[in-house]
């Protein structure tokens, strides 16, 4: 009856030794009332993160909803995370979109800068490197529309700080899998 | 077969249509509809607790001793958050409940109305489903559908929210007709490719076990039976959680005795060391794994279960078999005996001889007293006096439970009744009420503890209306033994708030319901007051008044190994400091 010596956590070692890693689930429900509260209670309650989230009716029809979340842990979480999702009764089925990079992910921002002379100019020209339109302005301010990864969002947004970033507000991912088949 | 009828007809006709024939609840005026059909039929019997926590576990009680869905009827705000416990704890030990609750009408939810509340939203993380039902026309669907999300996949609580307008308004109903869920469908067979994997690892183990779990119980009978089937071809030792004790015999040869942290030294050691676990309907919890680092380091983990969430949740498994548990073992059978598999005799023998070894440690012998009834020698002769009777076993939370666990033997599935997951005191005397109307002929005891049978005592009343003679043995050793027992472990004996004060007297308490009450301090004269209680046709509740101060052993600490238990004599006579035994770490744990 010689124990080891004691672990890091009296819980798990190896849990708290893996890699945490980001992935895109892609959550097919049926549109029910709580069926969106279920999901993120489910997150909130069993301590996973959600990073971003977006949901919306996408086939009416049948009152079929994509709710797409942005998470984070270590590939065992993530795995349960799935799984307790798939669990819940209205869900149909659950895609790991960042599996073997067969995901296409966007975020559309948009992003209100403040700002004259100089940093008008600055902010114009790197819009117009990231594609950015301009859906707003007046003498002192624009507000830029702009879509894409969203790493290229923040980065984006990083870039506009020093020039008079006033706020941003973003979507969140929408996310669909490449190729012909369904997600 | 279609017909019109109100909302309130709907609910007592699909209770029918689902063989539902009891009905624990409590009136209230969101439910008065309902309550006015129930006055007009004699299908559904109803049973009026005395308190909405108690009719959960009333209905937990006669789920898990029938294996049928248990069902209740409570009212709107304070019927429905009186439920929350039960249903926590039938959604912890997968219970199959359909709540049904009254909620304000429809126009007046979202306006603070009188014993309004949020029902769906406060239970949502209590069930395995729920449903507002604000439309008539959906009303017949949904509860339909609750009862097959309550009995289908791994079994767990639905609440269907009925506002007043809707038990009122006029609908059609169809019976139950091949009822499908259009997304919840859970697989039921395992993967043939999987299970043949799994029977040849099983037949080259030289070390292997049979971890089994409340899965099996739930899964049905011919669980069990192909379960003693398969220990049987295989001749590998079987052990069980708390949940799953019955399943395989106590009087079995293969049979270890419980596992986890009351469990025995030859189960838990067997867990250690063993080359190939199967896992059969059992989670893995906390209080069954002990340090997860160090739990079965060397073997090899097959597991089965229903819910696929439940694999690879806190120990990763080399094998896992997502299935019903009863329609895999039945596969694995006939794989086993098509291929004429003989598991290796040579080696078996050196692992039986190891754990005879083990067993030869009679972890779960205690030190007698004839001048005080020592907890563990009640149960014993409890188990002793009723063992030839059909009895039908429940408990309350905490030492009582485990020594009922160690010392009373099940050779039956769904004769053991205990809050396993949540650990709710105020389970046992409801859950005896409910698994008594579900055996009228029956011996069905509640092995209690004096702190918590006062938990759901107004219970008795029940028991009273509707002469159900259920027995109440409570294990009194004037202390939340159980507390007191971590607080001599891990808190070097400060006894903080942990002795039970002002107690009542049990015996003039039975009589002020109109029960028998029985008091002993006496082990001579234990035998002859357990007949007593047992002659009597009627409720009775049984003072058995116990050592004080006996720990429950054996005990692996929290933080703390299988092969690092703590056994009964090393802690006799306080010969060893035993706050020395749990380190900082463990302490933090629960
Ligand atoms: C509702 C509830 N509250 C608190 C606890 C924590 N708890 C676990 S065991 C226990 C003491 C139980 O005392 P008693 O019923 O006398 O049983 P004993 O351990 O003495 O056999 C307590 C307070 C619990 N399990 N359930
Ligand atoms: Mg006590």
């Amino acid at each position: 009856m010689n124990a080891p010596a004691s672990p890091p956590s009296p819980y798990s070692a190896s849990k708290a030794q893996s890699k945490i890693e980001q992935h895109t689930l892609s959550v097919l429900a049926d549109n029910e009332p709580g069926v969106l509260a279920r999901v993120v209670g489910l997150f909130s309650g069993r301590g996973y993160n959600i990073e971003s989230l977006t949901v919306a009716e996408v086939v009416h029809a049948e009152h079929l909803s994509r709710i797409t979340i942005r998470t984070s842990g270590a590939p065992e979480t993530i795995d349960q995370i799935r799984h307790q999702l798939e669990r819940l009764v209205p869900v149909r089925q659950v895609t790991d979109l960042s599996e073997g990079g067969k995901g296409l992910e966007r975020e559309l921002a948009m992003v209100k800068v403040r700002g004259r002379g100089e940093n008008r100019a600055d902010a114009l020209q790197l819009a117009d490197a990231f594609r950015a339109r301009i859906v707003d302005a007046t003498t002192e301010s624009f507000i830029f529309e702009l879509t894409g990864k969203p790493e290229k969002i923040d980065e984006f947004v990083d870039l506009m700080r020093p020039i008079g970033l006033v706020e941003v507000s973003r979507t969140g991912v929408a996310a669909i899998s490449r190729g012909p088949q369904p997600i | 077969m279609s017909k019109e009828m109100t909302g309130a007809e709907m609910v007592v006709e699909a209770l029918k249509d689902h063989g539902v024939d009891v009905l624990f609840g409590y009136p209230g005026g969101a439910v008065l509809p309902i309550y006015d059909v129930l006055f007009q039929q004699e299908a559904v019997r109803h049973i009026l607790v005395r308190h909405e926590q108690g009719a959960a576990h009333a209905a937990e009680g006669y789920a898990r001793s029938s294996g049928k869905v248990g069902a209740l009827l409570v009212t709107s705000g304070p019927g429905a958050t009186n439920t929350v416990t039960g249903l926590t704890d039938a959604l912890m030990d997968s219970i199959p409940l359909v709540c049904i609750t009254g909620q304000v009408p429809t126009h007046l939810i979202g306006s603070d109305a009188f014993q309004e509340c949020d029902t769906v939203g406060i239970t949502r993380h209590c069930t395995k489903h729920n449903y507002l039902v604000k439309s008539i026309d959906d009303l017949c669907r949904v509860l339909h559908e609750a009862f097959y999300v309550a009995t289908n996949g791994r079994p767990g609580p639905v609440v269907v929210d009925i506002p007043k307008d809707v038990q009122f308004a006029r609908g059609v109903y169809a019976p139950p007709h091949n009822v499908q869920h259009k997304t919840y469908n859970p697989q039921m067979d395992g993967d043939t490719a999987l299970i043949r994997e799994a029977v040849r690892m099983m037949a080259s183990a030289q070390k292997p076990i049979f971890y089994t779990g409340g899965g099996v119980i739930n899964s049905g009978s011919p669980a069990s039976t192909l379960l003693r089937e398969l220990v049987a071809l295989t001749g590998f030792p079987i052990t069980s959680t708390l949940m799953g004790l019955g399943a395989y015999p106590a009087s079995g040869d293969a049979w270890l005795g419980m596992l986890g942290m009351h469990g025995t030294f030859e189960a838990n050691n067997a867990m250690h060391d063993c080359d190939l676990m199967i896992a059969v309907g059992a989670r893995f919890d906390d209080r069954i794994t002990g340090r997860l680092d160090a739990f079965s380091p060397g073997s090899k983990k097959i597991h089965i279960d229903i819910d696929r969430s439940s694999i690879n949740k806190n120990v990763k498994v080399d094998l896992a078999i997502v299935g019903d548990c009863g329609h895999v073992l039945e596969a694995m059978v006939r794989v086993w005996r098509s291929e004429a598999m003989h598991a290796e005799k040579q080696q078996l023998g050196d692992w039986w001889r190891q754990i005879d070894q083990w067993r030869g440690r009679k972890s779960l012998a205690f030190r007698n007293s004839d001048k005080v009834i020592k907890p563990q020698y009640a149960v014993q002769r409890l188990y002793e006096l009723t063992k030839d009777k059909d009895v039908y076993i429940t408990t309350e939370v905490g030492q009582h439970q485990m020594w009922a666990a160690q010392h009373f033997h099940f050779d039956e599935p769904n004769h053991w009744m205990t809050s396993g997951g949540l650990g709710t005191m105020g389970y046992g005397l409801p859950a005896a009420i409910g698994a008594q109307l579900a055996h009228p002929g029956s011996l069905v005891v509640d092995i209690a503890g004096e702190a918590s049978i006062l938990m759901c005592i107004q219970e008795l009343s029940t028991a009273i209306q509707y002469r159900l003679p259920v027995k109440v043995f409570i294990l009194n050793n004037e202390y939340m033994g159980m507390v007191r027992q971590w607080q001599e472990l891990l808190h070097g004996g400060r006894y903080s708030h942990s002795y039970s004060e002002a107690l009542p007297d049990f015996v003039k308490l039975a009589e002020a319901f109109g029960a028998k009450g029985v008091r002993c301090y006496d082990p001579a004269g234990l035998d002859a007051a357990i007949k007593e209680m047992l002659d009597y046709d009627g409720p009775v509740l049984f003072d058995c008044v116990v050592e004080k101060s006996e720990n429950c052993f054996p005990m692996i600490p929290s933080g703390k190994a299988h092969n690092d238990m703590l056994l009964a004599d090393l802690s006799d006579d306080a010969g060893i400091e035993l706050g020395a035994v749990i380190d900082e770490k463990g302490k933090m744990l629960v």
